[in-house]
């Protein structure tokens, strides 16, 4: 194996949060920053002819090519796990910018809450009322602790919305129930669709408190503090798998980049697949990774930074064998635990009225946190917590968009009347979405799949995952507000779709997979501190939806960005000034 | 390497002027129709040998029929999109995950088989029967309901759609018939002055394909790899 001359910081991942690493430390130390991207190298001028539905929505042309690598499902840890073999629910990005480029970039932050879910549901509920086996913990660090972040995060991508509590004062217009800002949004909300506005009305009738959904795709032109300027959305609706044609859309290709590019201690290194952390007494040496050519090379390191998408880091930590794998049926080790995905449901309805679906951005519409967490509390129901609900205008192609019809409408799927009934009701539907905090639990998690492998021969990542009867109340109750919503704004009700039975790969959820190498306060309970470095590993720290403990209700994207920046004034200003001493 | 085999079609039951030959290269209809004899278009086929092609072409009219609600997958050119897609990588899997062992499972673990789109329908169009494309109508309907489960019918059925409404660079939606027939104005750069106009109210506009709007040729997924 060829071996690199020694860097200070090596990368495995060319996504939002690997490359906002590089950026960070590159632009406020000398030191020297290798970025490992297995994809291909991307830039946002890529975009400018990619309007092609069939490409890039339907065959995916920007996600993982799963014929190189996948993972595999089962139900629980009695069943064997069969590959993943085509795309369903959901999908990782790959090449430069990772899943960031291809988002529909809706930018939530967590309710406080979520960052102390363990606490604050025992205390609420007590241990005798919880879910079997629910195994929610804290983050070690609150929202007040990470408020900074979420606003660095903001101003970076240039997030719309508008502000539903500054520092403790309700505003009329924005979210009631989100945490306490420091600052309004950086950029107004965008323009409302005929759909997105009759939502926004119907939830007033009703009593609820919609607010504009938070984007990073920019309303007008902004220049963030970094001095990258981007413009504002022209809503073409070639956006949610997607790169954006003009760079409103906040990508790392058009807002890290830019900063990156002309760095001289900086280097990104693409069709570079990482295999393994090479390490020894405790300390991480290198990592090593088959090139675009087959060969493999080693680059040592100071610092060892994991910055994959969330199954790929705690399967590079299992194949490294970095840490105890957990076992789910002792409850003992921590590496593999705290597997949540993100509880979906969505309520189909029809109007009489065109709505030119094809217009929108991947975040333009509107939202309701009166069925989120606490509020969506139901005993009777056995309902814990809820979810966000929301109607957006993402901006639907015709491949998407025609063949949906009312119920009842047409008994066929295919032919003459059912073509009449396809046309008439061609892009006169909508729906609204639901999207819950999935609980981890204890039978939920990850490890290595002991039968199929990569095209390198490495073994795949298992996922041991099914819903509980939990998720199911979470679906029911968003079903039966989603639909009073849905006929409150006129519609007629269709196909409305919970978790059901059993969890399914065959349909797209969201690509909101998180945890394995969680955070946490103490290493019996968590693989990284609350600085994102790891217990046992003190030069080795990871960023990314593997960290999250749970998943909270809302797109994760915007926490993964903040933990970043925390992880990096960490790194930065603390770590370096003793390195190898754990924070 | 196989013969070489051609669909002929009647040039007055393809929609619109423009028309992308497999090779993917766009054709004037009159111009080429000088070459053929009695206004017939030969199209050469990169998958489908000629009967598959017919036979495929009449369950795909029997799908998107032609009728008083407007043009169909014929006219479409629907036929040349699927030829050009299994003929392409996807055609083969190149983007799915075919390593063993090979195991049947839940529903919730979708398409588990080993056979990819291209060994799907080359089993799959003999089970219509030798005679579909000349079968009457209703019989076509009947045979196809008999194998509207199968996944060779639920590929078919969703290749069509994808035939009519994707963009005429992958061969199909000629002449943009299948979005004149739904409305749609095709990839246009910008709704920004339009999108809080509209409510209500459909935005209609003459369609243009990717290549129009940018001005640039551009070579869909299925030629590249």
């Amino acid at each position: 194996m060829k071996s690199l001359k020694p860097v200070d910081v090596v990368i495995a991942g060319g996504g939002w949060t690997g490359l906002l690493m590089a950026k960070e430390i590159t632009s406020r130390t000398s030191l020297s920053v290798v970025v490992l991207e297995r994809g291909p190298a991307r830039k946002s001028s890529d975009y400018s002819t990619g309007m092609d539905e069939l490409d890039y929505a339907v065959r995916l042309r920007m996600m993982q090519n799963l014929s190189e690598e996948t993972l595999t499902h089962r139900h629980n840890g009695r069943a064997s796990a069969v590959p993943v073999r085509q795309y369903g629910s959901f999908q990782p990005g790959t090449g430069t910018g990772g899943a960031g480029e291809h988002w529909g970039a809706l930018s939530f932050r967590f309710g406080p809450d979520v960052f102390q879910l363990g606490s604050h549901i025992r205390e609420k509920h007590g241990e005798a009322k919880l879910p079997p086996n629910v195994a929610a913990q804290d983050w070690g660090l609150t929202y007040d602790d990470l408020e900074p972040d979420y606003w660095r995060a903001e101003q970076m991508m240039g997030v719309c919305g508008k502000a539903g509590n500054l520092k403790g004062v309700k505003i009329e217009g924005g979210n009631p129930f989100e945490g306490p800002r420091s600052h309004e949004y950086p950029l107004p909300p965008h323009k409302t669709t005929y759909v997105t506005s009759l939502f926004r009305k119907a939830c007033v009738d009703l009593g609820h408190h919609p607010y504009p959904a938070p984007t990073a795709t920019a309303s007008q032109t902004y220049r963030n503090p970094d001095g990258v300027t981007r413009s504002g959305c022209l809503y073409c609706g070639y956006c949610t798998r997607f790169g954006c044609m003009i760079g409103a859309k906040s990508q790392p290709t058009n807002t890290l980049m830019p900063l990156l590019v002309n760095k001289k201690n900086f280097t990104l290194r693409n069709g570079c697949q990482v295999r393994r952390v090479i390490h020894r007494d405790g300390r991480a040496e290198a990592l090593t990774y088959m090139d675009a050519s087959g060969e493999e090379i080693e680059q040592p390191a100071r610092i060892v930074i994991l910055g994959s998408w969330t199954l790929n880091n705690t399967r590079l930590l299992l194949m490294s064998k970095i840490g105890e794998p957990y076992d789910p049926s002792t409850g003992k080790g921590t590496l593999g635990r705290n597997l949540t995905h993100q509880v979906s449901a969505n309520v189909r309805f029809f109007l009489d009225k065109p709505l030119n679906n094809f217009m929108g951005s991947g975040g333009l519409g509107f939202g309701i946190d009166d069925f989120d967490g606490d509020n969506a509390f139901d005993p009777a129901a056995g309902l814990l917590r809820g979810g966000t609900m929301r109607v957006t205008s993402t901006g639907e192609g015709p491949l998407a968009g025609f063949g949906r019809t009312p119920p009842g409408e047409t008994e066929s799927e295919w032919g003459a009347e059912w073509k009449k009934a396809a046309l008439k009701w061609y892009d006169k539907s909508s729906s609204v979405a639901f999207e819950g905090g999935h609980f981890p639990y204890r039978q939920n998690c990850l490890d290595l799949d002991p039968t199929y492998t990569d095209k390198f021969g490495d073994p795949l990542i298992r996922l041991t995952l099914d819903w509980t009867d939990h998720e199911r109340a979470q679906t029911d109750m968003a079903i039966k507000a989603g639909s009073a919503i849905a006929r409150a704004m006129g519609g007629k009700v269709g196909e409305t779709r919970g978790v059901g039975a059993r969890y399914s790969v065959t349909y797209y959820q969201s690509t909101h997979v998180q945890g394995g190498t969680i955070v946490g306060a103490s290493p019996e309970r968590s693989v990284l501190n609350p600085w994102l470095q790891h217990w046992e590993m003190p030069n080795l720290w990871m960023t990314g939806g593997s960290t999250f403990p749970q998943s909270g209700s809302g797109n994760p994207t915007l926490t993964i960005i903040a933990m970043t920046y925390r992880a990096a004034d960490a790194l930065i200003d603390r770590y370096m000034k003793h390195p190898d001493k754990l924070l | 390497m196989k013969r070489r085999e051609f669909l002929t079609v009647p040039v007055k039951s393809l929609g619109g002027l423009l028309l992308y030959t497999i090779a993917g290269e766009p054709v004037r209809l009159p111009a080429q129709v000088k070459d053929q004899e009695n206004g017939k278009v030969k199209i050469p086929l990169l998958f489908f040998t000629e009967a598959e092609a017919r036979a495929v072409q009449a369950a795909c009219a029997r799908i998107v029929p032609s009728d008083a609600s407007g043009p169909g997958a014929t006219e479409a050119n629907v036929i040349v999109y699927i030829d050009r897609q299994l003929a392409g990588p996807w055609g083969r899997d190149k983007y799915r995950y075919t390593k063993g062992p090979w195991v049947e499972s839940v529903a919730e673990h979708g398409y588990q088989g080993k056979e990819n789109p291209q060994q799907i329908y080359r089993a799959g169009i003999p089970k219509l029967g030798e005679d579909f494309g000349t079968a009457p109508a209703a019989e076509q309907d009947k045979r196809l309901r008999a194998v509207e489960k199968t996944t060779f019918f639920r590929l078919l059925r969703t290749h069509t759609l994808e035939g009519m409404f994707s963009d005429p660079l992958h061969g199909g939606n000629a002449g943009l018939i299948g979005w004149q027939l739904i409305g749609y104005p095709g990839p246009l750069m910008s709704y920004r002055d339009e999108i809080d106009k509209y409510h209500g109210m459909p935005f209609t506009a003459k369609p243009k394909s990717l290549e129009q709007v940018t001005g640039r040729r551009i070579k869909g997924w299925e030629e590249q790899s």
